[in-house]
């Protein structure tokens, strides 16, 4: 989670356009943000492996360095595009693809899509505000307080 | 006549498969536990958020010994196009001919000529354990609809 603000959760993946867009408007918004992964794999087909690429960031501590240059150049989520943002964040490159294609890192993005899943999530970007869904084009007309 | 309803026999039933082989009748329901996943039209937008999601967790409705066919009055080309563009495994079936003839039969046929997005499971006897319309043709049922009906079984 980072921020400070209302809580939301917002289920997502980095190939959505739509989340983009609704990611720049939670930056300018005083929000606490949980971000949970939601990749549907025929529509994007990059959206697990950019998961993947998050959750194994976040084992050395870049998660929300990595989820903000995932969504800053989603045209750029191919293998070798990965790689180099995590050499551009300074991580550990063996770790981190190794962590990526792990089994465990597997398990918490599948265990964020199931969990969207189980509360019917449809669609990216679904945000939860106290724990009322709003999906897709009601996610971007979200009212949100602004951040100082 | 609205929706088929949990209790109710699955009504008779023919719909042509991709392969324009044998047609897919009510026999071929029996002995498996199935989810008849009716949509509008291939290639329209809310149908491809819904077949695709319902294609992610093909592996989860498995392991709950469910199948998933998709049912529009879509020819099979047609299907068979949207399935590929899709890049899901899910079968298709086609109701074009007589055209929502299964649908009217399972009480899914919006008075304008196409599925309404709706939901039917049936079990290996061939009776309907559960169904589900959605309000309306643009809403998408969760997929969790379909692993609570499955989980009553």
């Amino acid at each position: 989670m980072r921020g400070a603000g209302i809580e939301l959760i917002v289920y997502g993946d980095y190939e959505c356009p739509f989340c983009a867009a609704l990611e720049l408007r939670l930056r300018e918004a005083a929000v606490r943000l949980c971000f949970r992964h939601f990749p549907v794999g025929s529509s994007h087909p990059r959206a697990q492996a950019a998961a993947r690429a998050a959750e194994a960031a976040a084992r050395q501590g870049a998660f929300w360095r990595m989820h903000d240059a995932l969504f800053a150049d989603q045209g750029r989520l191919e293998d070798p595009h990965l790689w180099a943002r995590a050499r551009e964040l300074g991580l550990d490159l063996e770790r981190f693809d190794a962590d990526r294609r792990s089994p465990a890192v597997g398990a918490r993005v599948r265990g964020d899509f199931r969990g969207g899943v189980r509360a019917g999530v449809v669609t990216t970007p679904t945000v939860f505000v106290a724990g009322t869904a709003h999906a897709g084009r009601a996610s971007m007309q979200l009212e949100l307080p602004r951040r100082i | 006549m609205g929706i088929v309803e949990a209790g109710q026999d699955a009504p008779e039933f023919s719909l042509q498969t991709a392969d324009a082989g044998a047609p897919f009748t009510r026999a071929a329901l029996l002995g498996a536990t199935t989810v008849l996943v009716f949509y509008p039209f291939a290639f329209s937008p809310v149908c491809t958020d819904q077949l695709s999601l319902y294609d992610e967790l093909r592996a989860d409705f498995a392991a709950q010994g469910a199948t998933l066919l998709g049912v529009s009055c879509d020819a099979h080309y047609s299907q068979s196009a949207f399935k590929r563009q899709l890049g899901i495994a899910m079968p298709q079936l086609s109701d074009f001919e007589p055209k929502g003839a299964t649908c009217r039969a399972f009480g899914v046929l919006h008075p304008d000529g196409f599925p309404q997005r709706a939901l039917v499971l049936i079990d290996g006897a061939g009776v309907v354990r559960w169904s589900h319309q959605a309000a309306s043709p643009g809403e998408l049922p969760g997929a969790n609809l379909i692993f609570d009906a499955l989980a009553r079984l």
